[in-house]
């Protein structure tokens, strides 16, 4: 670029290097700038939704949600224990379940772990109406030890922040408080109280819009303060309630106790059973693998994944029936395309228009109108049945079975997906020149050697697109297997759709769909190789 | 093959030894059907064919001249169906007069290796009319469901298939009651009236981004063109199960984030959130057909305009933007029959406001079948005829202009 004179110049005098990177660049701004709307759009309306998804299949925060301090205390408790977790947990439990119980989350946590064990979503409604009378007991005793023990006031005098109950008493409505502030030194030698203290009060404040100051304790907070106190702590509050906490903590070792444990046994002796207990340590962190575990018909254990009992086993065997329901589909629509595709682009051009026609319409029919024909011909009554019994190839009482069942979904799909086929074969055909095959036969071959020597080979990618599309649409068919397909032609996507709309065990639909989305992604990698996606064609 | 036409003489085959035979066949396949429709029986039916089919070929071979024989077969033998079977009789005797005379004349005067090369073998020319015969039902496959529900549409029964009367061609067997109550029972006419809201929306959406991201693409040097391109065409590509399950979880959260920031009513958010979801799925087709369209665009045209003082807007509504037209529009009736088609995203996104038309239909096949089913189907190809029609013209001439700019 350089000579004796300098760099060569552009018009304005500047490097003309510069000058065309400059241009360029510009030009490269340019097509991002028209492209970008459309890009943003389609990153907020599918691509987040897509991976919001791709999220919720390993997503499980709800177990350390509900019970954050369970979680924790269940850490040192092992199944192979071969019992239930000691008090600790229990009380543990309680603490978080009533709080649950009030905020209404016992029953969505409940049928989250029911779908890993049956019989937990009971276990967890019956417990969340009955764990408001846990330390009970505890609150009359307290309450007749002193009098103050039974005011609405007391806790927060004696566990909240000074300075917070200062700014709680300048606000108009209690839902402008801010969050509760804890009394350190109280933390020091009542730190169950204060934690369940705290949670109660912002629950007051954040949920109810109440002061707590001014709301009914509930009893798991006496349950808390006898725990704290029958450690015996040393009490440092100055104020008339330190003498009353002095009161209460010699009075506790003379308390009549509840056992935890006996009181959940009571509820639903479930409690007891390790198995539940395990459930619940199982799926206590926030991410888990379970979706996909159950997504391939295994489950976790104790000792890690494994597989389900024979008789529980679905999802394999459907995803493995949707593989061969598509694989049988494809072939069909290349035995069914290849021929017409042929006639087609060796035909006169005339003629092949007007029979492209009779391949269009069914493309731009409505999917709804073409399974709803399909339904009405395949019926036991309907016209295809007719037609046979009436030329008496069929009994009238042994009529053929051609709807709900996979022959159904098959003819349906193989019609509805013909067009996919044919198009790509067409456009491929189109351009083998038709003197390869008189060359071929001039030189001696016979009909077939020509055929599947010299035309066949140029045909195959061809071939290739239309397989791939079409084992991609079918792969993914939805409408037509749930209206024809009755119970044993039906593709994952009929029970991804039941998991999402019926069950509601949308963690599993979302696994079932990563599964299904990440292998036509790898068959779209493949599509992109063979065709290109650019090369896609619309309508001939 | 077809490219090779002999227009010399074919010899004429052997009238007892090939002609007669095979237009027997054929009039055994007709007595069958006669046999079973008539109540004699199979075997009869067949045997009576056989012999009729023979004795047909046999006489307007040897007999008559080729107008005069094929309307006297269609004559004849519509009278006998006429005798023996009433007004369906008459039309399958039409019908089977019709074939006979042709076939019998089409073996005799050499029509089946017209399109052949005359040294090709009997072998090579039973396989080539075998082949031709194949596709044929392959076609009727393709095309028979579709034409079938039209006439069971204006059935006046509440039955799905042909009842007797409507065979036998009888007025009251037909009516348009079916029609009516599509356009008279508010089930049918809301979802209607909704899919027409949706669909030209989310049409909208689709062609004017779509359009301009095209153009944006066909540009000689875009960054990550290969990336930008998947990410464009992936709603066409994820199965429609997924993008709905995705955009479950996601819009539902949208809609009350509409709600409740912009104070929308639960309707009108609900429509929106279809209307987005239906145009992130059309917008692969107006990619694909607008670039298609771009790719044989000349960009010396916008040079040349720019080049005569004319700004980007003006080039572009005045220069560019008539030659992609007929893409655009293409690509914009991909879009909007991909929303108004669509079924799966709908019944996940919207609610029971949104109700759509295929979303009706739907429910319809699904639980309660009602024979209105049907009124609509029949309504809904005559669209998509209008549509592929539309198509068709739009993309010859889109063919026509782009042979017309200079390269």
């Amino acid at each position: 670029m350089t000579d004796a004179t300098g760099p060569m110049v552009a018009a304005d005098g500047r490097p003309l290097k510069a000058s065309l990177n400059r241009a360029l660049r510009r030009q490269k701004m340019r097509a991002l700038l028209l492209i970008s709307p459309l890009l943003f759009f389609i990153m907020i309306t599918f691509i987040i939704p897509i991976g919001q998804m791709l999220f919720r299949s390993v997503e499980n925060q709800i177990v350390g949600d509900v019970l954050p301090t369970t979680v924790v205390a269940l850490d040192a408790w092992s199944v192979k224990s071969g019992e239930a977790p000691g008090e600790e947990v229990f009380f543990a439990l309680t603490q978080d379940l009533v709080l649950a119980a009030e905020r209404k989350e016992h029953t969505r946590l409940g049928s989250r772990l029911n779908y890993e064990d049956p019989g937990i979503s009971s276990l967890f409604r019956k417990s969340g109406r009955n764990v408001e009378v846990m330390g009970e007991g505890y609150a009359k005793q307290f309450d007749a030890l002193d009098e103050r023990w039974a005011e609405t006031n007391t806790f927060s005098e004696i566990l909240a922040d000074p300075e917070w109950l200062a700014d709680a008493a300048q606000v108009e409505t209690a839902a402008d408080m801010d969050r509760f502030e804890v009394n350190e030194d109280a933390a020091t030698y009542l730190p169950r109280t204060v934690a369940a203290y705290t949670s109660f009060a912002n629950y007051m404040i954040a949920d109810k819009g109440k002061d707590p100051a001014k709301s009914k304790p509930w009893n798991t907070l006496h349950l808390a303060l006898f725990e704290d106190l029958r450690a015996a702590p040393e009490i440092t509050i100055a104020s008339a309630y330190g003498d009353m906490l002095r009161t209460a903590a010699a009075a506790v070792p003379t308390f009549e106790t509840e056992t935890l444990s006996a009181s959940f046994a009571k509820i639903d002796k479930d409690w007891l059973d390790p198995d539940v207990w395990s459930t619940i340590k199982r799926y206590s962190p926030s991410y888990t693998n379970g979706y996909f575990l159950n997504a391939i018909d295994m489950e976790k254990t104790v000792d890690g994944p494994a597989w389900r009992p024979e008789d529980q086993q679905i999802y394999l065997t459907l995803f493995w029936r949707t593989l061969l329901m598509s694989m049988t589909i494809t072939i069909s629509c290349i035995l069914l395309g290849y021929p017409v595709a042929w006639l087609l682009a060796n035909l006169p051009a005339r003629t092949a228009n007007l029979l492209m026609i009779l391949v269009l319409l069914p493309f731009w029919t409505s999917l709804l109108v073409r399974t709803s024909a399909w339904k009405i011909l395949l019926q036991q009554q309907g016209v295809i049945n007719d037609i046979v019994v009436w030329l008496g190839l069929v009994a009238d009482d042994n009529r053929l079975a051609l709807i709900n069942n996979a022959t159904g979904t098959i003819i349906a799909m193989t019609h509805i997906l013909l067009p996919f086929m044919i198009l790509p074969l067409y456009s491929v055909m189109k351009t083998i020149p038709p003197t390869y095959l008189r060359a071929a036969k001039s030189l001696g071959a016979t009909n077939w050697t020509a055929f599947w020597r010299v035309y066949f080979p140029q045909s195959v990618p061809g071939i290739g697109a239309g397989s791939i599309l079409v084992f991609i649409l079918s792969i993914g068919y939805y409408i037509t297997p749930e209206i024809v397909g009755g119970t044993k032609g039906v593709f994952i996507s009929n029970r991804i759709a039941y998991h999402i709309s019926s069950s509601l065990n949308w963690g599993l639909a979302a696994a079932l769909g990563t599964i299904l989305l990440a292998v036509v992604m790898l068959l779209y990698w493949a599509y992109d190789r063979i065709v290109g996606i650019d090369n896609v064609k619309l309508g001939g | 093959m077809a490219s090779v036409v002999y227009n010399g003489t074919v010899p004429t085959p052997s009238l007892t030894g090939f002609t007669m035979p095979v237009t027997a066949a054929m009039g055994a396949f007709f007595g069958l059907i006669a046999g079973q429709s008539t109540g004699l029986g199979a075997l009869l039916g067949i045997v009576v064919g056989a012999i009729a089919g023979a004795a047909i070929a046999f006489v307007l071979v040897t007999m008559v001249s080729y107008k005069v024989g094929r309307w006297s077969a269609i004559g004849v033998i519509g009278i006998i169906g006429l005798l023996t079977g009433g007004t369906i009789g008459l039309v399958v005797g039409l019908i089977a007069g019709a074939l006979l005379g042709w076939c019998a004349y089409w073996l005799h005067l050499g029509g089946y290796r017209k399109s052949l090369p005359p040294y090709a073998t009997s072998g090579q020319v039973l396989w080539h009319n075998t082949f031709k015969f194949i596709c044929g039902l392959i076609f009727f496959f393709l095309i028979a469901p579709i034409i079938t529900i039209i006439p069971l549409s204006f059935n006046a029964q509440d039955f799905f298939t042909f009842t007797p009367e409507m065979l036998a061609l009888d007025p009251a067997g037909y009516s348009l009651k079916h029609y009516q109550d599509f356009f008279t029972n508010d089930d049918w006419l809301r979802p209607m009236k909704n899919s027409l809201i949706i669909a030209p929306f989310a049409t909208i959406i689709s062609v004017s981004l779509g359009t301009l991201a095209a153009i944006g693409l066909s540009q000689s040097h875009v960054p990550f063109r290969r990336g930008i391109m998947a990410i464009l065409i992936s709603p066409m590509i994820v199965p429609l199960i997924i993008s709905a399950t995705g955009m479950f979880f996601f819009y539902s959260q949208m809609g009350l984030w509409m709600e409740d920031n912009f104070g929308i009513s639960k309707s009108l958010s609900g429509y929106i959130k279809v209307i987005l979801a239906h145009a992130a799925l059309g917008i692969p087709f107006v990619i694909i057909t607008v670039t298609a369209t771009l790719v044989g665009f000349d960009n010396s045209l916008t040079r040349a305009a720019a080049n005569m003082g004319a700004t980007p807007t003006v080039t572009f509504f005045r220069v560019q933007m008539p030659l992609i037209l007929p893409g655009v529009i293409s690509g914009a009736l991909f879009a909007f029959i991909t929303s108004f088609d669509e079924v799966v995203v709908v019944l996940f996104v919207g609610a029971a406001a949104q109700k759509t038309l295929p979303w009706q239909m739907f429910t319809g096949l699904r639980e309660q079948i009602s024979p209105t089913i049907l009124a609509v189907a029949t309504i809904l190809v005559i669209f998509s005829i209008i549509l592929l029609a539309t198509v068709e013209v739009l993309r010859r001439r889109s063919e026509r202009l782009r042979g017309m700019s200079p390269t």
